[in-house]
């Protein structure tokens, strides 16, 4: 397997006046092609800092990232991040919204609304395209969101607790819909999550963080795909597996 | 939008709206829909109606006219000018500045607003200058009009021009500068320059900015105006109040003000369209 991102021994702190806040030390992770990582943390350890590191969207204070093998010098196209909040752009419709990173790449106007619906319709969002964000429900957006990250064609996807507030029942939903899309792109994907089952039910491989980032545990998910998220739940391994980064955590609370 | 207007949307059970809100037809009375407006006018008229009554009452004790004239000396007052042209020619004139000082205004404050603010440290090196102008009284700068420009149009154009740039400057720089970072980000990631973020973010989000600064700055174009044709000029309403202040003609003064307030009244109508349609959150043209 080739390695497509590695992050070595990155340092972030926020400076204000005479004090800073670190909120990442000395984290170093390597990410293979086509495999669905999931960071697992409890809120405030440093995920959001880590992936905007990793977007390129913000410098680290000491360390690098390297994608592809090459160093990051800032956001590129090449990385979709679907951030903590909605970013959709309120004046634009779905399907404007949608095409916005097509637009930027410079395609021309029928390919890209092709394009755009073709993503719209997969996220399940058909009849929505002439909508504005405001007259959807949380959850639409994100899907609207998922669409528009989508559309860059990224090979390498952040996740910034992308569930994180919708209800139990649409969280489940969007999960299976989540790893339908990816059996069919085999895209790198980086989800970060406070949720354990979420972690264990996604992922490839569960990397636990401790505060400042410091890895807990780095665990390889050997549950068989295709997962479900009523069925899988359920299953013994994964029950294990639950405790075992349940204990983890709480380790990481006590140093 | 009427009451039956509805969505049409194909409500397959895994839709995500399966679970959402439904919009149903619903008839409303003509009294239902417009009983309250109607009744607001009606008071409102009835207050315009008792207002003229006291007033005329009140020209009964007052002894001099010069005082406060009464209502039917300045409908006579009114219908004279109307008939005679003087009406139509000094609104006209005034009408000419208002509308002349507030394109100039806007044009300049949105374009100088949209600029300054996207470039950090320029904005921070204008703004208290730029907020040390917009507090001083602009009728200090007449004297100073006066002497570049005449005592002509140009004048009151400039002075109008001048009170609606701040307005606008200042609404459309806060526009730009409450522009949720988040987004700028969004476009950032997708591989955006710098030119995407100004027009495919900046520019449509400072839009309610702008439209605020269009919105408020409509009477400070008149007030700009008047002022100028008060301090000096031999046209316009403003000449004309205080030509008949000058000749103790307390009706004619009340005329031109009776004239002056529709003229404020119709702008203030163009105001509240403009509300209208910034009240709902549509998109304005970023192509
Ligand atoms: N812009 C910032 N300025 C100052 N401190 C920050 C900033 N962003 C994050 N932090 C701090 O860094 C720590 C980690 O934040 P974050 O990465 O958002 O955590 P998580 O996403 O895991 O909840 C927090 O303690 C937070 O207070
Ligand atoms: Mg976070």
């Amino acid at each position: 397997m080739t390695t497509v991102l590695e992050i070595e021994h990155l340092t972030k702190e926020f400076q204000r006046d005479d004090v800073a806040t670190v909120a990442l030390r000395d984290f170093s992770l390597t990410i293979e092609r086509g495999t669905f990582v999931t960071v697992l943390g409890r809120s405030g350890c440093g995920k959001s800092t880590m992936l905007n590191l990793l977007s390129g969207l913000s410098k680290p204070t000491s360390g690098r990232v390297l994608h592809n093998g090459d160093a990051h010098t800032g956001p590129t196209p090449e990385i979709g991040y679907l951030t903590q909040s909605d970013t959709l752009m309120p004046w634009r419709t779905v399907l404007r919204n949608v095409e916005m990173p097509l637009e930027i790449a410079g395609r021309d106007k029928t390919d890209r609304t092709r394009v755009a619906r073709d993503l719209i319709s997969r996220v399940g969002l058909d009849g929505f395209a002439d909508s504005y964000p405001r007259e959807l429900s949380g959850g639409m957006r994100r899907r609207a969101s998922l669409a528009r990250m989508l559309a860059y064609g990224a090979e390498t996807i952040l996740m910034d607790e992308p569930f994180g507030a919708l209800d139990a029942q649409l969280r489940t939903e969007l999960q299976g819909e989540l790893l339908r899309l990816w059996s069919q792109t085999g895209q790198t994907i980086i989800f970060v999550t406070h949720d354990i089952d979420e972690a264990l039910l996604l992922g490839d491989r569960v990397v636990v963080l401790g505060p400042l980032g410091t890895v807990l545990l780095d665990q390889e998910i050997d549950i068989p795909r295709p997962r479900d998220p009523d069925r899988t739940t359920v299953d013994s391994r994964f029950i294990e597996l639950h405790l075992e980064l349940a204990n983890a955590l709480k380790e990481g609370a006590r140093q | 939008m009427t009451a039956a207007h509805t969505i049409p949307m194909t409500n397959t059970t895994s839709s995500p709206a399966a679970s959402g809100p439904v919009k149903e037809a619903r008839k409303r009375t003509w009294w239902g829909k417009n009983g309250h407006q109607a009744t607001v006018w009606m008071l409102r008229v009835a207050l315009f109606l008792a207002f003229l009554v006291v007033w005329y009452v009140a020209s009964l004790i007052v002894p001099n006219p010069m005082f406060i004239s009464d209502p039917i000396a300045v409908w006579d007052q009114l219908v004279e000018w109307i008939v005679d042209g003087t009406i139509v020619f000094h609104t006209w004139i005034t009408v000419q500045e208002v509308a002349l000082g507030y394109v100039i205004g806007v044009l300049t404050g949105a374009v100088a607003g949209f600029i300054l603010a996207s470039i950090h440290l320029i904005y921070s090196v204008f703004e208290p200058f730029m907020m040390a102008l917009y507090s001083i009284p602009k009728v200090a700068l007449a004297p100073l009009f006066i002497v570049w420009f005449g005592i002509g149009i140009d004048m009151k154009i400039i002075l109008a021009a001048v009170s609606v740039f701040f307005l606008v400057f200042l609404n459309t720089a806060a526009g730009v500068r409450e522009v949720e970072r988040g987004l700028i980000d969004a476009v950032r990631l997708m591989g955006g320059t710098k030119r995407d973020v100004a027009f495919k973010v900046v520019l449509p989000a400072s839009m309610a900015g702008l439209l605020t600064g269009l919105k408020v700055s409509i009477p400070y174009a008149l007030i700009g105006a008047v002022i100028g044709e008060l301090v000096a000029s031999n046209r316009g309403l403003g000449y004309l109040i205080n030509d008949s202040a000058s000749q103790f003609n307390t009706a004619g003064v009340f005329a031109a003000v009776a004239v002056l307030t529709v003229l404020a009244m119709l702008l203030n109508g163009v105001v509240a369209l403009i509300s209208a349609r910034t009240g709902r959150w549509k998109p304005i043209g970023d192509a």
